[in-house]
């Protein structure tokens, strides 16, 4: 009888599932490594890209070497993979960049501790280890860190040397300086207060990426209505978000009921006379430009003609948001009380040719701090993993404005990390020492994979940088482009510590989460029938 | 077993029975029925009991559309399991009552009863009619909680001196993932029980108390906040956001033009009508603002949206506003500031108003998610714990860890005894349930022996996940408790050299422990009387 309490009864749903024990363990591993390993490829400056072919009709091809993008676009139904796929989103929306590193590492500690379990130590041990072990590998990682903010010029070379980093595993790898002073001094330009809204990057077919450029003022990629001023010097702006075809009546309940046609004309006429009110009013704000949100209609348009006023149609949601934070304009959707509106302002207005395209460009404006980065590049593939790639450095830089510690990329701080966690080990008794080495171990995988992914030796150099490391050499990591080991602080191989903490603490709390686990135990999935409980 | 279906072994070696056909099995009654829903009861027990403890392990739950939870609760396993077995969902239901009631245990209850099951089939097996059974449990029920009664001990309540309430909170929180920044979070729910109790009335009221995670950053950043937090932000991205001395009108009606009283619908007939109405729509917009700064509010927090045009005339008006804040939060909100929810506009007065020192919109990493902070309320009761964590999954089990620290320590609020855990007091119940039955002449006796068997599973499953061997361990145990007449002395799961959980600090509630051990002996004799089950789609079979 006792032999039969495992599950000799059926109690779940039919298409429900329990995976115990061993088939759960086994189940989380391949699903987690499965998954670091499909982006381990792309670690490092060597990395490789993905090319994603996106299902359905249009059959998108985005070629990328971002790990959260791959992650996003990759369909996962493992549960433990998912975990990992969730890490590295919150990785990319706190921090930006990591995502391939924090995944790496999460996963190559899952492979540590599926060989610990098969050696029978208990997770709760490894966990324990693994706490130990992220918590002075933290510490070394906090005393590493170098802060340079109050050494303008030296910051300044440190941010440089970020955006570099962060660039060098992207496609833009050949552009990587013009890029990383692109980002740098759009970053710069917003003078500590790291508000990316500032900066607008548009992408404009044509070109090679090197003609990519940073312009000081503002570029909204629509066109100016007819018969209208092309050009405008000293710009009144009034921003706006309101409907210009036909104001509805949104009292609840009521509806056009007429009777004859002759009414509906007449309706309709009231309602064109109703707009020529309401351009009227929107001219009492003294303007010479009207930006909208929606739509203008041919009749709007004209009246704005006749009166001289340029205006711009359908400027999507975030253009409107930039635009009114750059002006100093405020997004208006009443135009009763012109006295209280506030307009925005600048120099000029005028249409550039960017490519083939025409574009409408706003200079002088009263945010300095603004800017457009316009990318230019061969085909849509590589100006979608350019923005990717210079919105990772963007968000990188970001951060460090605002937590200026940096610390060695290059395999040089998981090295440090590794060391101070090895030294832990060999003073720990008990089978917790032996959860720690494996942590170092994984640690020191992302040097490994680095350099695996360039072609070269990568055993024979991270023992060597093992070895440098044990000199107190601790600046020393991958020179990737000699396939050697070298010091990082003279290749400039910098990267942020914020940055680099994300990735230590989330990819440990990740494995930890996922060791605790000992069962799976999976709904019947919903049948794709219309269901008769919604939600 | 003939009845049931052929015993065979997967390919990992685990027994299952093949039932002839899936959908339409044959129906049991009598010892055989009662003997498989024993089986259904103890496969969702022996799922649960591996996550018992300071060393138990979590489960990862896939629900229908594939998303994943990872969580070490007993009831939300249970919950979301896809159990279709009316035995298996009397086990939900069990462990279900215990959150509702105590938050607490509601792993080791399910445990309980499993093992009672289990006792109860051997018996069964020796010819022990089930209604004898239920009778022996009963009485052994009411011996092992006079036991608890006995070996609790009174707790001193003192709000300045918070360490034995700390160390409840982290046995409570020991077996739960987030126990990496146990002590910090243990802190957390006391504190935010003592913010909010009402020491008179010895209670909480847990609507105080609101609970907010969002992902990113570290689980170390989770913090008490004296005020409310909100998912949302100001509706104009042009309004301030910092507002200070805000008088908050909170509004439950929408902000558009109301609509017509009159049952029929407004028809719009002719050009002057269209006209009149929209006239009257923009009067009515402006009157409400009006109304809501007239009273001298400077924040509106709205349950409803409100269209372009009216937020325009917000910002326009200098009247900051909040649109879509849901019911609950709604509430909150009033609750905190010591505001009204005020359901009209014509309704709204000075009175109603709600109070904050400061309003501020926070916003978080590189995207623009934002939230709203409402902090120096009028009622300085109102907490809410912010959990910041690197993956969605943990801040959802540190939200249902915090809830069980919430409830124990609101427990000792109401009930300040206490009693040891790490299986000690189970241990000493069952010696007392020993003793009670060999001073019984009857039948019943077995079942009582039964069930002081049944609660020495509880210690030997702690021991059994931390790598011990159960029964030399439980053995040990019980051997000392007798000699040192000492009933503190349970497992040592954490290796600190004691068995003395007082000296350990494994701090349970007695009213947690009592209400475990009724609440499965209710729900065993409830199964002990089932012998057959007739589910409405059967009975044409
Ligand atoms: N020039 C270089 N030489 C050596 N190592 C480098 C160099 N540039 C970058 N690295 C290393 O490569 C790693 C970063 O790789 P990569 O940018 O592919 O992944 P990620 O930043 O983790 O994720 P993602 O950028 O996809 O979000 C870091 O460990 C960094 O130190
Ligand atoms: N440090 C400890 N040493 C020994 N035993 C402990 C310790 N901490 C907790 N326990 C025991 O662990 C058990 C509680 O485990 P757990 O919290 O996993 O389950 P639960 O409280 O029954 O259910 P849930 O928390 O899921 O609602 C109790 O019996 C308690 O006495
Ligand atoms: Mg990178
Ligand atoms: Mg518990």
């Amino acid at each position: 009888m006792a032999s039969l309490s495992m599950a000799p009864v059926n109690i779940f749903k039919h298409g429900a599932d329990e995976e115990k024990a061993e088939t759960a363990r086994l189940s989380s591993f391949v699903g987690a490594i499965a998954i670091g390993d499909l982006v381990k490829s792309t670690l490092g400056p060597k990395g490789m890209d993905k090319i994603l072919l996106g299902g359905g009709k249009g059959g998108t091809v985005t070629v990328t070497n971002d790990g959260a993008t791959i992650l996003k676009a990759i369909g996962v139904d493992n549960p433990a993979a998912k975990v990992l796929v969730d890490m590295s989103k919150v990785q990319d929306d706190e921090v930006g960049d990591g995502t391939t590193s924090v995944t790496v590492l999460a996963a190559e500690l899952l492979r540590e501790a599926e060989l610990l379990i098969a050696q029978k130590i208990h997770p709760q041990t490894i966990i324990a280890g693994w706490r130990k072990a992220t918590q002075v590998a933290r510490e070394a990682l906090r005393e590493a860190a170098v802060d340079h903010s109050n050494d303008q010029a030296r910051f300044q070379e440190d941010l440089l040397n970020i955006s570099r980093t962060t660039l060098s595993s992207k496609l833009l790898t050949h552009h990587k300086d013009h890029f990383a002073r692109l980002a740098v001094d759009a970053v710069m330009r917003l003078k500590g207060s790291g508000n990316l809204e500032a900066i607008h990057v548009i992408k404009k077919l044509g070109g090679s990426l090197t003609d990519s450029y940073l312009d000081e003022g503002f570029l909204l990629d629509k066109k100016i209505g007819v018969n209208q001023p092309k050009r405008l010097e000293n710009a009144n702006i009034l921003i706006a978000n309101t409907g210009m075809d036909t104001d509805k009546i949104k009292i609840f309940g009521s509806r056009v009921r007429v009777d004859s046609t002759a009414k509906v004309a007449e309706i309709e006429l009231a309602e064109k006379e109703k707009m020529k009110e309401k351009v009227d009013r929107i001219l009492k704000h003294g303007i010479n430009c009207f930006i909208n949100r929606q739509l203008i209609y041919n009749y709007p348009e004209q009246l704005f003609a006749q009166a001289g006023v340029m205006a711009i149609e359908h400027a999507d949601f975030a253009g409107v948001e930039r635009l009114a934070l750059v002006t100093g304009g405020e997004i208006t959707s009443t135009f009763d009380h012109p006295e209280l509106v506030k307009l925005g302002h600048c120099k000029l207005i005028e249409e550039v040719m960017i490519g083939e395209d025409m574009l409408i460009h706003f200079s002088g404006v009263a945010m300095g701090e603004a800017c457009t980065i316009v990318l230019r590049g061969a085909t849509q593939q590589i100006l979608d993993e350019a923005e990717r790639s210079l919105h990772d450095a963007l968000c990188v830089l970001a951060q460090t404005v605002k937590e200026p510690r940096t610390v060695y990329g290059g395999g040089c701080s998981e090295m440090l990390m590794a060391k101070v966690v090895t030294d832990l080990a060999s003073r720990t008794p008990g089978k917790e020492a032996v959860a720690m080495e494996s942590f170092a171990k994984a640690l020191r995988m992302l040097p490994t994979i680095i350099a695996d992914n360039a072609g070269y030796d990568s055993a024979d150099l991270v023992s060597q940088l093992r070895a440098a490391h044990q000199e107190n050499k601790t600046m020393f990591g991958l020179n990737m482009a000699e396939g050697t080991i070298g010091d990082m602080a003279e290749l400039g191989i910098t990267e942020s510590f914020q940055v680099k903490r994300q990735v230590l603490l989330s990819a440990s709390e990740a494995a930890e989460m996922i060791i605790r686990v000992d069962n799976i135990i999976k709904a019947a999935p919903r049948k794709r029938v219309p269901d008769h409980h919604p939600c | 077993m003939s009845g049931v279906g052929t015993l065979a072994f997967d390919e990992f070696g685990r027994p299952f029975i093949i039932i002839k056909d899936q959908d339409r099995k044959k129906r049991l009654s009598g010892i055989e029925a009662l003997k498989s829903h024993i089986m259904a009861a103890k496969a969702v027990a022996s799922t649960l009991k591996t996550s018992l403890g300071p060393n138990g392990l979590d489960k990862m739950m896939v629900d229908k559309d594939g998303e994943v939870t990872v969580t070490n609760d007993g009831a939300t396993i249970l919950s979301m399991m896809d159990v279709d077995h009316q035995i298996a969902k009397l086990m939900v239901e069990l462990s279900k009552s215990q959150d509702d009631e105590i938050g607490d245990g509601t792993t080791g209850v399910v445990v309980l009863a499993g093992a009672l099951l289990e006792q109860a089939e051997q018996l069964l097996d020796r010819g022990i009619h089930p209604i004898r059974i239920s009778d022996g449990y009963d009485q052994a029920a009411c011996i092992a909680i006079e036991q608890l009664d006995k070996i609790a001990e009174t707790f001193p309540f003192d709000p300045n001196n918070t360490e034995p309430l700390i160390q409840t909170a982290m046995t409570t929180l020991g077996s739960k993932v987030i126990n990496r920044c146990h002590r910090q979070m243990a802190e957390i729910a006391v504190n935010a029980i003592l913010t909010v109790a009402d020491m008179e009335r010895k209670d909480v009221d847990f609507e105080l108390i609101k609970m907010e995670g969002k992902v990113g950053g570290k689980l170390e950043d989770t913090q008490l906040i004296k005020g409310v937090i909100v998912d949302k932000e100001f509706s104009h991205p042009q309004m301030p956001k910092v507002l200070k001395d805000v008088k908050i009108a909170i509004l439950t009606c929408p902000f558009e033009p109301p609509k017509p009283k009159t049952k029929h619908k407004l028809d719009v007939t002719s050009v002057e009508d269209y006209k009149a109405l929209q006239k009257y729509e923009k009067e009515k917009f402006e009157e409400m603002i009006q109304q809501v700064k007239g009273n001298g509010a400077n924040l509106a927090i709205c349950q409803w949206g409100f269209d372009d045009e009216a937020n325009h005339l917000l910002l326009q008006n200098e009247l900051p506003a909040v649109r879509w804040v849901g019911g609950p939060e709604i509430e909150l909100i009033a609750i905190a500031t010591g505001g009204r929810i005020v359901p009209r506009f014509c309704e709204l007065t000075p009175e109603k108003l709600g109070t904050a020192g400061v309003v501020k919109e926070i916003s978080f990493g590189t995207t623009k998610d934002h939230m709203l902070v409402i902090q120096e309320c009028k009622n300085t009761r109102a907490v809410t714990i912010f959990i910041r964590g690197g993956n969605k999954m943990i801040i959802e089990e540190a939200k249902r860890a915090l809830h069980d620290a919430l409830c124990v320590i609101r427990n000792l609020v109401r009930d300040n005894r206490v009693v040891y855990g790490g299986g000690a007091s189970e241990i000493a119940c069952a010696l007392a349930v020993n003793q009670a039955a060999d001073k019984c002449p009857s039948l019943e006796q077995y079942a009582m022996r039964a069930f002081a068997d049944a609660l020495e599973v509880i210690p030997m499953a702690l021991a059994e996940n931390s790598g011990l061997n159960p029964i030399q361990t439980m053995t040990e145990i019980r051997a000392k408790q007798v000699k040192e007449n000492n009933p503190f002395l349970g497992i040592d799961c954490l290796h600190h050299n004691t068995n003395d959980m007082k000296q350990q600090h494994v701090i349970e509630t007695l009213i947690g422990k009592k209400q475990q051990i009724l609440l499965a002996t209710q729900v065993v004799k409830m199964i002990l009387k089932i012998d057959d089950i007739r589910s409405p789609g059967e009975v044409e079979d």
